[in-house]
């Protein structure tokens, strides 16, 4: 966060793309993309274009990591190198390694691993495009593929972020927003219970602004949760195919 | 699953039984810290440094400052590359070899604690705009591990820079001589972690609440109660409150961590 705030970012009530303060990306979701894949999901989040696919549960590998209680969650979250301005070096850098770490925490807690023990699920995320926000697009996409693959959940995971430009607090921060804004807090909630599973903060904020942003990452959140069971429900809700 | 595993099992058991009945194992009290030793300046050879001790959790941090060029999106800014190493003598857990994810995690909140906070002046460290701009290395040697990395690297990180002088530069030349130009740091940022146990919240874990713990977050903080940056960890979860509270208690304690420095 540049921490300067003299790039105007809000004119006249609205946003740099015509947003509301409190006004999402477009977001759109579809379940059941892939072929090999166990469970798989298409994500656009604004111009944020993300794959996520589930393996399992299968046996462990390398088997030390075996879990006789439970199921051992891994997850990797991955930005091809195409997928902004300047050319990424491929393979895992320290932003991804962390990215991925707490994003499997935050799975963890809605998976039902304990029914799984000695197994291991697999998820992966492919950021094909890259427009701010990536983190919440994956572990968003990711929720529903671990869905799309059949594997008990207590609920999905929905992840959104609010942030501060222009000294205001505004839902889901685009990619100029990033750069030039004041903050950013990415969060992940449990929808049913509200508990939050992921939540990081740069920037600066004071304990209302925070507070504020909280509260309106977790409306943001809702939103796209019906997203969520919508992808899910167009997959599987019984409808009978026209043919 | 290792004899290590099912120690930490039993372990954790014990710990979650004592914090439902509002007790901690060395009987602190849920907002209390363990005793805090600063050491600044521990390692002489380096620009800056300093060795802190949260409990007996030991936490070495060492500043080089090199010439580098600066990233084209800050062509007049110094930078700053946090590394960590968890060297294998301060765990059993710990083995030698690249960072694993719970160290890379621990350099990049740290990092970003100082980061965020706008502590170091990166437009003074300028030498030649696009050419030749200070880089400050900040590296994190944990020597002992017996809960808390963040708070504790994060102390020793700040104490570091803070005592951090600046060498010579000559003729295209780093000459590895203190001059008495200090580093230009301007803040002190300082973070606490809490960790969730059942539906308890505590600051400063000890291992063994590390171990036990169901959900971590970390607040980092300037003076002036302002936050500059968070990481929630662990697979459980916080309620929106708890985390406003947990933020509400952050201003408290970090104004006695503040004091340290």
């Amino acid at each position: 966060m540049g921490g300067v705030s003299n790039v105007p970012l809000i004119k006249d009530g609205k946003r740099l793309d015509g947003r509301k303060p409190d006004e999402l990306r477009d977001v759109r979701i579809e379940a059941g993309v892939l072929e090999r894949a166990d469970g798989s999901a298409y994500l656009e989040w604004g111009s944020n274009k993300v794959l996520a696919a589930v393996y399992g549960p299968q046996e462990v590998l390398p088997k030390h990591l075996s879990d006789p209680t439970k199921a051992v969650l891994t997850y990797r979250y991955n930005m091809a190198p195409f997928s902004v301005d300047d050319r990424k070096r491929p393979g895992p850098d320290r932003r991804s390694v962390e990215i991925s770490k707490i994003s499997a925490e935050a799975l963890e807690k809605v998976v039902l691993l304990e029914q799984f023990p000695n197994t291991m699920i697999k998820v992966f995320v492919e950021v094909l495009q890259a427009e701010a926000g990536t983190r919440c697009a994956a572990l968003t996409a990711a929720s529903v593929a671990l869905a799309d693959a059949g594997i008990p959940m207590r609920d999905l995971v929905v992840a959104c972020a609010a942030g501060k430009i222009n000294d205001t607090v505004v839902l889901d921060l685009g990619k100029s927003e990033d750069n030039f804004g004041q903050a950013d807090v990415p969060i992940a909630i449990v929808p049913h219970t509200g508990e939050i599973v992921l939540m990081q903060m740069d920037g600066d904020l004071t304990r209302d602004e925070y507070t504020q942003a909280l509260d309106l990452a977790v409306k943001g959140s809702m939103q796209v949760y019906e997203l969520q069971k919508d992808a899910l429900k167009r997959r599987y809700g019984g409808v009978v195919d026209e043919q | 699953m290792s004899s290590e595993d099912i120690s930490w099992t039993v372990s954790s058991d014990y710990i979650h039984h004592l914090v439902k009945s509002g007790q901690r194992q060395d009987n602190r009290k849920m907002d209390e810290y363990r005793p805090i030793k600063l050491v600044p300046g521990y390692i002489p050879n380096a620009f800056g440094s300093a060795l802190c001790k949260i409990g007996n959790t030991q936490v070495v941090a060492g500043v080089s400052l090199v010439v580098g060029t600066p990233y084209p999106d800050s062509p007049a800014s110094g930078v700053l590359m946090t590394g960590c190493e968890l060297v294998p003598m301060a765990s059993p857990e710990f083995e030698s070899g690249p960072p694993r994810p719970p160290a890379v995690e621990l350099a990049r909140v740290v990092d970003r604690g100082i980061r965020e906070s706008h502590a170091i002046e990166f437009d003074k460290l300028c030498i030649e705009p696009k050419e030749a701009v200070w880089m400050v290395m900040l590296d994190l040697h944990v020597l002992d591990y017996d809960g808390n990395l963040f708070d504790t690297a994060t102390l020793a990180s700040t104490c570091a820079i803070l005592n951090t002088v600046m060498p010579k530069y000559e003729d295209g030349q780093v000459i590895r001589e203190k001059t008495k130009e200090k580093l230009p740091v301007v803040k002190s940022p300082v973070e606490c972690t809490f960790v969730k146990i059942g539906d308890k919240i505590m600051v400063d874990p000890s291992l063994e609440e590390d171990k036990a713990m169901d959900a971590r977050v970390t607040f980092a903080t300037t003076g002036g109660e302002v936050l500059c940056a968070a990481q929630k960890g662990g697979s459980g979860a916080f309620t929106r409150q708890e985390l406003v509270d947990t933020l509400d208690m952050t201003f408290v304690k970090s104004k006695e961590l503040r004091k340290l420095l």
